[in-house]
This record gives C-alpha cells, structure tokens and sequence, in this order.
C-alpha cells in the first residue's frame, strides 16, 4: 500500500506538524470548535431534551426538530454564515454551524431516554410520594443516563467528523489538512487528515465512555 | 428594497433577489436536476446493497456484529475525507459522490432493515412454511412486505440526509446545489448562497413528503389504529 505508507511519512515528518499549517495548530482550532460546539449543543439540547422527556409533553416537537435538523446541509449553513457579516468573527460561524448541527440530535436522544424509563417505575416513585423534583433527580435520570451518553458519544463523533467541512469555506480545523492535500493532488496527505480527524474521534469516544464508567452510579440498574 | 427596480438586487448584493432566480433559472435547474439524481441513485443503489448485508446480519451475532460495525464506523468518516479518499479510484465523477453517499446511507439503511425484518413474529413465519413456502418466497411474500414500514422509515432517513449530504461533493464539483454554494462563497455572492441553500432544504422537505405518501401507499395496514402484534407480545 503506497498511499498508506506515504500518510504515514507524511504523519512521521515533523515539518508536517509545525506552523500555522501543520497539525498542531490545526489539530488545536479542531478541539476548540468541536468542544466549543458540543458543551454549547448541550447547555442548550440537554434541559430542553430531558424537562420535556420528563413532562411528557412535546414528543412530537422533539422528534421532529431531529428530523427537520437533518434536512439542513451543514456546508450551506456555514456557507451562509460566511457571507454575512459573521465571516470577520473568527471561529463564531464554524462554531454556530456546529451547535446547529448538534443540537437536534441531543435533544431528541435526551427526550426519548427519558420517556424510555418504564412507566410503572415511575408511578411506582409518584405512589411513594415523591415530588416532580425527586423524580427527576433520583429516578428518571439515572435510569436514562445509558441513553442519554450513547446520544452525547454518536454526538461528539458527528461534530468532529463534521467540523472538517469548515475547511471547505476557508475556516481551520484538521479539515485544512485534507483540502490542502486535496488542491495539491497529494493523496497521503488527504489520508493522514482523514486518520487524524478518525484517531480524535475515538479518543473523545474513548474519554467519553471511560467518563460515563467513572460517574457514580446511583443504583439504579435497568 | 433592490427587488424595486430592474438588476439593482445584484448590484446590492442583496440577500434576496428575484432577478437572480430568473436570469440564472437555467443553471439552477441544472444544479437541481444534478442534486436529484445523484441523491435518488445512492438512495437506491443503498438500498440494494443494504438488504443482503441486513439478510447476512440476521444469521446471528457473528454476522451481525461485523456488518453493524462497519456501517456504523462508515458513518463517522468525515465526508470531505470520503470524497476525497475516493478520488484516486473514481476520479472526478459523479460515481465517486455516489458511492461515498451509498456508503453512508448504508448507516441507516441496514439498521433499519435489520429492525423490519428481525420484527416479523416468528409465528408468521411458521405459518408460511407450514403452507409450504420456500426460503425464497417467504423472503419476498412475507418477510419483505412486512419490514416494509421500518425499511421505508430507513429511506425516508436516508434520503433526507442524503439531500444535505450532497452539498459536499462540491469539492469534486458534483453537488449539485453544493457546485452553486461553494463558488459564491468566495465571491461573496448572497442571492446565490441564500437561493441555493434554501432549494436545498426544500428538496429534503419535497421528497420526505413525496416518501411520506409512497410509505402510506404501500403499507396501508400500518395506520390501522390496533397494532395486534403489539398486543400480542404484551399478553
């Protein structure tokens, strides 16, 4: 395999990871704006998400935002960006492209892990007398955790897959890697960007579920 | 405030601007036609695909693990990369945003079928056999039709991230819409952002209604109110 090789040397240079251009920077704006992106989806998804899940209210809402959020091309979303006024914000409109993107997806996984703890679990806490708090705090929650992270996880991996596209209206990130080599017909190149950008992903996913096992657990198995 | 008078709108540059649509309604056209059929031809090559693989799935978990792996890591490569990783074998053709949009239609496709078909009772099946159904015939009469609702609840999925997906086979200059957004990003071109972008959209939400309608067609018997195979697994 010539190409695999050659993204290999190309990884091994340390020429390659040096400079405005070279991983290290690029590698760093990539972290930046996915991990900006995603503890902004969050703020926003996760309450919204788990308080409607918890109400019971608003299902179809929540499923359709999903639905609707898929529908919309993250590259036209940061295209537009880029002609407004917003293109002299540095990273806002990559960032804002991304909290979009991530946003749907949290939020209907945060409703449907709540709705999915069984019911006569919960009527069975409300016969006990707790309050709507309580059974937030102490019942739902916890048993919608499982859910709630495998929904942040495919989360996290989509938005750094996706931060790449920024690369595509000029905007860092490791995605400058691949259209560089790309423009260039340099193929090892394209390849060490597309490992580059994989090898982040599944690190986040590894520090995720390595988190989620850290987190104390509150008892409640399903 | 420029729709007023005559080709002021794309001297101002303006956000929205009807001149654009009417003096470019050709290239639009053929941007959209484009993003159609690149869509429409991975949706349905995906969906050829994905029901063997889905078929192999239901041997058992040794089939199943590999094949959900693949399609689900599939969809965690980042599409830029995709296209172009895929360069050096297709060049700079449509075949190559087809095949990197089969790739990641496959994600949902397979999950989907694989639902359907591991939902039809068990019971049903016996009966089929029992009035002497082959493999093969119980695969086309009986299993197929009733995953239908889940397999086309897949395409209408698919197909609606397909459309927005496209978009980026612009960097090999096959998107469709995309081909429209990326120049006029560099030029700054409003109208022409705005215009192409929200064509996008609309094509999504056209053809997941379009799907909606197919799938109501085809499977009538799901908007009966009493679902009895729910029934029937709660007794």
């Amino acid at each position: 395999m010539g190409v695999a090789a050659g993204a290999w040397e190309w990884l091994a240079s340390g020429a390659n990871w040096s400079g405005e251009n070279g991983v290290w920077h690029r590698l760093g704006e990539h972290v930046y704006v996915s991990g900006l992106a995603l503890a902004i989806a969050c703020a926003i998804a996760l309450p919204v998400g788990l308080y409607l899940g918890h109400l019971g209210r608003g299902g179809t809402l929540a499923v359709n935002v999903s639905n609707a959020g898929r529908a919309v091309p993250v590259f036209a979303v940061l295209a537009l960006f880029m002609v407004s006024p917003l293109r002299n914000a540095g990273y806002l409109p990559t960032v804002a492209a991304l909290v979009l993107f991530a946003v749907p997806p949290l939020l209907t996984n945060a409703y449907v892990g709540m709705r999915g703890v069984d019911r006569s679990v919960v009527e069975a806490a409300r016969g006990m007398g707790m309050s709507g708090g309580q059974l937030f705090w102490r019942v739902e929650l916890p048993l919608a955790r499982g859910l709630v992270m495998t929904g942040l996880r495919s989360g996290s991996v989509q938005v750094i897959a996706t931060a790449t596209i920024a690369a595509m209206v000029g905007q860092g990130g490791l995605g400058r890697i691949i259209t560089a080599g790309f423009n260039t017909y340099n193929t090892p190149q394209v390849v060490a960007g597309a490992l580059l950008v994989a090898a982040l992903a599944l690190l986040v996913e590894g520090v995720l579920v390595a988190a989620e096992r850290l987190l104390p657990r509150t008892g409640a198995h399903r | 405030m420029g729709r007023v008078s005559g080709q002021n709108c794309l001297v101002a540059n303006d956000w929205i601007c009807w001149d654009y649509v009417t003096s470019r309604s050709q290239e639009l056209t053929d941007a959209t036609v484009e993003h159609v059929w690149i869509t429409g031809a991975s949706v349905l090559i995906g969906l050829v695909v994905s029901v063997p693989l889905a078929l192999l799935a239901r041997r058992g978990r040794r089939w199943s693990a590999p094949v959900l792996t693949f399609t689900t890591l599939l969809y965690t490569v980042p599409s830029l990369a995709m296209f172009s990783l895929l360069l050096p074998v297709f060049g700079l053709s449509a075949a190559l945003v087809v095949t990197g949009l089969v790739l990641y239609s496959l994600t949902i496709l397979v999950r989907n079928a694989l639902a359907g078909l591991e939902a039809v009772p068990e019971e049903v099946r016996e009966a089929a056999r029992g009035m002497g159904y082959g493999p093969g015939r119980l695969l086309w009469q009986v299993e197929l039709p009733l995953a239908l609702p889940a397999l086309l609840a897949g395409v209408r999925i698919a197909t609606v991230s397909t459309v927005a997906l496209t978009t980026v086979g612009s960097i090999v200059g096959k998107g469709g819409l995309g081909n429209l957004i990326a120049p006029a990003v560099n030029s700054s071109f409003k109208a022409q952002v705005l215009t192409a972008s929200v064509l996008c959209v609309l094509l999504a939400l056209v053809a997941d209604l379009l799907l909606l309608g197919l799938q109501r067609l085809l499977t009538p018997w799901t908007r009966a109110g009493v679902r009895p195979a729910g029934r029937a697994k709660g007794a």
